[in-house]
């Protein structure tokens, strides 16, 4: 109201000094000029929606402790419920391995997702730029609008992290459960509809963007770490001033745990530099 | 005699288009539910195929273009022919990759959306240029005087050849550029290819003349010969190359590939190598070529089972490459048919073959039929 007030004097003033047609002309300057100086944030603003801005605000990561994990493969179905995928389409399965032999056998495993690398192998080889990094959080993503399906990524990813989705459907896909959307992509392509995406298309981890709010904040962690009894799952912005907020479990600083414990990235000899750090 | 062999190949092919025309059906209508390939093993038989046709068609393009390029007057005669062979495998090839993609409606992507840091975006666009290329040999070749069309033929020849290496040796490098398959990530794979187009479509083009070319006098023999010559060298050469990709790494012992030739040479498919390739791709064509260059029944046998069993090269290349394990333990962690590095083709996947395979018959016979494919006996002899 008072800058309103403010603007109405100085129009007044300007009106009995210069008369009204210069007012006008002075107005159409102004606003030229208040459009030119903010034309580079609304550029920015523009190239933020289209993905290509060089500024980072977040850079979403796993800190994944294999000390704390039992091997419940709980992330595995909370991320198949959270994101209703179809069989054969496991965004986060448990790799587990039996090494040695009797007596001296050990067993290990680890959770998977996918690693949201860095420097993704994957994103290069698609030949119609359908999957991609997305500047502003990291997030590695496939636009199953445009995927056309020729699996060329599905061979160049080192870690085995997409599925094709070959429209295949549980039998609850029958029922009522098959009438539910499901939420990935904020239901974009929810519904499952033979020949219509996502089948016919890769498909991977998303780190469950769906639960962004506007701004890029997580309102809830992704499943798989939101569902981990034992806490092994720490999901966060590894780029945040904070020093690695940790979305899941408050209190816990992602990058603290990478400077207190041992971790470490898998086939760093490829120099993908994946998001995912295991600690040991 | 004659008629009834002529008979009998059509009702062959009418029961080869049968089939094929089911297993196109059940593409349209399943999808990719009937095919074997998973998400461990995304790319099957199809990418076989396509790899395995568009060979086809660069290795004939390149004998031909060579020819008008060097002005070997002799293979001059096979000139049309080659162009033929070259622009009908290509449109195999291409309608093999069609069935594989998940969403064929798409296909115009490639044009409209290019990612150029992908070999697969170079190797669209390249193949383009060379299918154009081709149209334009083959207008000039079959509707221009020959005066005229010989010169324009060698222009175009020459940018021909270029664009045909450029483009299949692209079809190596989307192999190796691949770091994560530690199988495929050779420099020699665009070599490979390239050496592999030629013997493949070299032995191809024998057999067609052995067995089509009408004249059955001294200038089919000459030519036969050549040619005989030629694909007993590109094998030769083509298994040197291989021997070097396949000792080294095996020799050393630790590169992560090994496990990929393990799997080739001693793996569950094994006899794929040794029976198909080794054996009846290589060394019966080697005796047949060499003991009977200009017997065009033997080296025309010799030329198709080099062609056919090369078969077993492309597949070799694309299947062993994504069974080695990416990362152990990852097939077990979900027990899913879709999830395991066991692949063998479906039916469907055979009958979808089966529909590109007689498709290539039926544009060959037409071609035959309506267009001077072969040389005269006198431009042989030239």
């Amino acid at each position: 109201m008072e800058k309103l007030e403010r603007q109405e004097t100085l129009e007044n003033v300007i009106d009995r000094q210069l008369g009204k047609r210069s007012f006008l002309k002075l107005a159409g300057l102004g606003i030229f000029t208040a459009a030119v100086a903010s034309l580079p944030s609304i550029l920015s603003e523009a190239s933020e929606e289209t993905g290509t801005n060089t500024k980072r605000k977040f850079r979403y990561g796993m800190v994944i402790d294999l000390k704390r994990c039992v091997n419940c493969k709980a992330c595995t179905v909370a991320c198949k419920l959270e994101n209703k995928t179809p069989p054969g389409v496991v965004y986060n399965p448990v790799i587990e391995e039996e090494i040695g032999e009797f007596p001296y056998v050990q067993r290990r495993w680890f959770p998977k997702p996918c690693f949201h690398c860095d420097n993704p192998p994957c994103t290069k080889v698609c030949p119609v730029t359908a999957t991609y990094k997305r500047e502003k959080d990291g997030i590695v993503i496939v636009d199953y609008d445009a995927c056309i399906g020729c699996r060329y990524c599905i061979t160049a990813c080192p870690y085995g992290a997409r599925y094709f989705d070959f429209g295949e459907n549980y039998p609850a896909q029958q029922t009522e459960y098959g009438r539910v959307p499901s939420p990935e992509f904020h239901g974009a392509h929810g519904l499952r509809r033979e020949g219509k995406s996502p089948v016919g298309n890769v498909r991977k981890c998303t780190f469950c963007l769906h639960l962004q709010d506007e701004n890029g904040n997580y309102t809830r962690p992704p499943a798989c770490s939101e569902t981990c009894m034992s806490k092994a799952i720490h999901f966060g912005d590894l780029a945040s001033q904070a020093g690695g907020l940790c979305v899941t479990h408050e209190g816990c600083n992602l990058k603290q745990l990478l400077v207190e414990r041992k971790w470490i990235r898998l086939k760093e000899e490829l120099g993908t530099e994946p998001m995912v750090y295991y600690l040991l | 005699m004659k008629s009834r062999y002529g008979l009998m190949g059509w009702v062959l092919w009418g029961a080869l288009l049968t089939l094929g025309l089911v297993g196109v059906w059940q593409r349209f209508t399943y999808g990719h539910h009937l095919a074997n390939y998973g998400s461990f093993i995304p790319w099957g038989l199809w990418v076989a195929a396509y790899i395995y046709f568009v060979g086809l068609s660069a290795g004939a393009f390149l004998l031909s273009s060579l020819a008008y390029i060097f002005k070997v007057k002799a293979l001059e005669a096979i000139g049309r022919l080659a162009l033929v062979v070259a622009t009908i495998t290509l449109f195999m090839a291409l309608l093999s990759i069609w069935f594989d993609i998940g969403h064929m409606e798409r296909f115009w992507y490639v044009f409209t959306r290019p990612n150029f840091y992908s070999m697969m975006a170079w190797m669209i666009w390249m193949y383009t240029a060379y299918f154009l290329l081709l149209l334009a040999e083959l207008g000039i070749a079959f509707w221009v005087a020959p005066a005229k069309g010989e010169r324009w033929l060698r222009v175009l020849g020459v940018l021909g050849v270029p664009l045909a290496i450029a483009f299949h040796g692209g079809v190596g490098a989307l192999f190796a550029v691949v770091g994560a398959r530690s199988y495929w990530h050779s420099a020699l794979f665009p070599i490979l290819f390239l050496t592999g187009a030629l013997t493949s479509g070299t032995a191809f083009l024998l057999a067609v003349v052995a067995r089509f070319w009408p004249d059955c006098g001294e200038g089919r023999r000459q030519l036969v010969r050549l040619l005989s010559q030629i694909t007993l060298g590109m094998i030769l050469l083509d298994l040197l190359l291989e021997w070097s990709e396949i000792s080294v790494p095996l020799w050393g012992n630790v590169a992560p590939h090994v496990e990929g030739l393990h799997i080739m040479l001693f793996g569950p498919f094994w006899w794929v190598f040794w029976i198909g390739h080794l054996l009846l791709g290589s060394l019966v064509p080697i005796y047949l070529l060499a003991r009977h260059p200009d017997n065009p029944k033997w080296a025309g046998l010799g030329g198709a089972l080099a062609a056919i069993f090369f078969m077993t090269v492309r597949l070799n290349i694309v299947i062993p490459g994504q069974v080695a394990s990416i990362l152990p333990g990852l097939e077990g962690a979900i027990q899913h048919p879709r999830l395991t590095t066991f692949y063998v083709p479906s039916a469907h996947e055979w009958l979808v073959l089966a529909f590109v395979v007689a498709v290539g018959i039926l544009m060959f016979a037409v071609a035959k039929r309506r267009l001077a494919l072969f040389g005269s006996a006198s431009e042989v002899k030239r």
